[in-house]
């Protein structure tokens, strides 16, 4: 069977005629759409490398079929801020060093942009360490991450008072 | 995985025409369904998408009192929903206590329900396993069963049911709605879930054809919410399935237990609802002495089902543990780690 759908990735809109319904979200970004900044971990939602924001929302792209997600806007690393920019949780991964080999780095950043969205772990570190739990780092940089995810957060919440 | 055609109905008479192919399985967020199908467990020939039925992503109170959960609601949006959480806060932390942010942004009220044991030997196309292959045989049993099930299990099968959500659920006396080719009816959550017997490999109440369509409390569970727990032990803070767990919530007044409502997770097939507990703390002082008790008779038919004895002595103190948490007092805000240990709050928890 062959189904058309419409997908808004990185404010682009993308009209795909599916051929096969086993792709998964994932591989339809990163083979189709060559955005191979989403990476692709265990394939079962258990490492949150795969991490991308639908409608706003974090979601495991590696565990949605991409027909499933049909009229979605999603947004992948390479769309989270304006082209020549970084997104203030990038500017915080770099100014904490968030990071060692890379691999989970664009799924704990989106993970985290995801997380501030949802507005509801402030910038208190134990909520925040519970709210990143989907994001396994194997180099275990928890703790810069945490403190990245902390310093965004902290940004977000005074730009949004001032 | 094996290719599958793909539907996505509009209504629901559509997607029960649709599931009425016994080759046929229906799709909630997928969390679950999809992983089973990418490890060779599940093969569907066709996959009915409920996504776009209309009406059931909501919370609404029905004219009885109940309050009605659809089966689209996703379990992120249930926990955050102030109305629920208030009314049901044990329901709230176990949900929060649950997979991760992404999994639960994802995951169905529906799909919860109808997810599979995450028994290793189940998720194995090629281990014997009497829940994924009639008669193939239970290599659990005699296995690596440190996981498994220590009540209502069977020769046949020794899994566990994996969900938080559904274990304060069934002390709470909620109910399944269920849509089907005959119609509309209801099951209690506590045997929606079905224990092995000799057919494993039926696991839930739901007969070929039907669906999840909605979740229904009764009014009177709200008035356990002053006093209600979900506590998880796991074997990492967060991220991962219960080794057991425990709802409890109590209505207490001038010290003494006038109602309890009681289950356990990661015990057995089903969440287990401790009705003979219920009763036996009814009328006792809220005590340390009257929770032990209590703890001790919702154990009192455990049996290892394998190198898992551990869980039977473990079960009757989380649940001991978590009657004292929920005799404290249902903490004003929810926990900065929901269900842990590692985040009690007030003494009276450590009774």
């Amino acid at each position: 069977m062959t189904l058309s759908i419409t997908l808004t990735v990185n404010g682009t809109p993308h009209h795909l005629a599916l051929d096969d319904m086993r792709v998964t979200l994932l591989d339809l970004l990163r083979d189709r759409l060559g955005l191979t900044g989403t990476k692709k971990g265990c394939d079962r939602g258990q490492c949150g490398a795969c991490t991308v924001l639908v409608d706003g929302r974090r979601l495991n792209a590696c565990l949605s079929l991409a027909v499933q997600q049909d009229g979605a806007d999603i947004v992948t690393i390479e769309g989270l801020a304006p082209e020549g920019s970084l997104h203030p949780v990038q500017e915080a991964f770099l100014e904490h060093d968030a990071f060692q080999c890379g691999y989970c780095t664009p799924g704990q950043i989106m993970s985290a942009a995801g997380l501030i969205a949802e507005g509801a772990d402030g910038t208190d570190m134990e909520r925040i360490r519970e709210g990143m739990s989907g994001n396994i780092c194997r180099c275990g940089a928890y703790r810069g991450i945490a403190e990245a995810v902390a310093e965004a957060a902290r940004k977000a919440r005074t730009e949004a008072d001032a | 995985m094996k290719s599958f055609e793909y539907l996505r109905p509009e209504t629901l008479d559509e997607a029960l025409a649709a599931l009425s192919d016994p080759d046929a399985a229906s799709l909630g967020g997928g969390t679950n369904l999809l992983d089973l199908m990418k490890l060779g467990v599940a093969g569907p020939e066709r996959i009915v998408d409920l996504a776009r039925l209309p009406g059931l992503d909501r919370i609404e109170t029905l004219p009885d009192g109940m309050t009605r959960v659809g089966a689209l609601v996703r379990n992120s949006d249930l926990a955050a929903d102030p109305g629920f959480a208030a009314a049901f806060p044990m329901v709230a932390e176990a949900l929060l206590s649950g997979a991760s942010a992404q999994l639960r942004n994802a995951a169905t009220v529906g799909g919860n329900l109808m997810q599979a044991t995450r028994c290793a030997y189940f998720q194995d196309p090629f281990a014997a396993c009497n829940r994924r292959a009639a008669g193939s045989g239970c290599d659990a049993l005699g296995g690596a069963n440190r996981g498994h099930a220590v009540l209502g299990w069977s020769p046949a099968c020794i899994a566990v049911h994996p969900s938080d959500f559904c274990v304060p659920l069934a002390a709470l006396g909620a109910e399944a709605e269920i849509a089907g080719p005959s119609g509309t009816r209801l099951v209690p959550l506590a045997e929606f879930h079905l224990l092995p017997g000799e057919e494993p490999h039926r696991a839930t109440a739901l007969e070929p054809g039907e669906i999840v369509l909605a979740l229904r409390l009764p009014a009177a569970a709200a008035g356990f919410a002053g006093n209600a727990r979900y506590l998880k032990l796991r074997e990492r803070t967060s991220y991962a399935f219960a080794v057991v767990s425990a709802a409890a919530a109590l209505r207490i007044e001038d010290g003494t237990v006038a109602a309890a409502r009681l289950a356990l997770g990661g015990v057995a097939a089903r969440p287990w609802r401790c009705s003979e507990a219920e009763e036996a703390l009814a009328g006792k002082p809220a005590t340390a002495e009257s929770f032990a008790a209590a703890a001790s008779i919702a154990l009192s038919n455990a049996a290892p089902s394998g190198a898992n004895g551990y869980k039977i002595v473990l079960a009757e103190r989380l649940l001991a543990r978590t009657m004292a948490a929920a005799a404290a007092g249902t903490p004003a805000e929810m926990p900065a780690l929901p269900g842990s240990l590692m985040d009690d709050t007030g003494e009276a928890a450590h009774a």
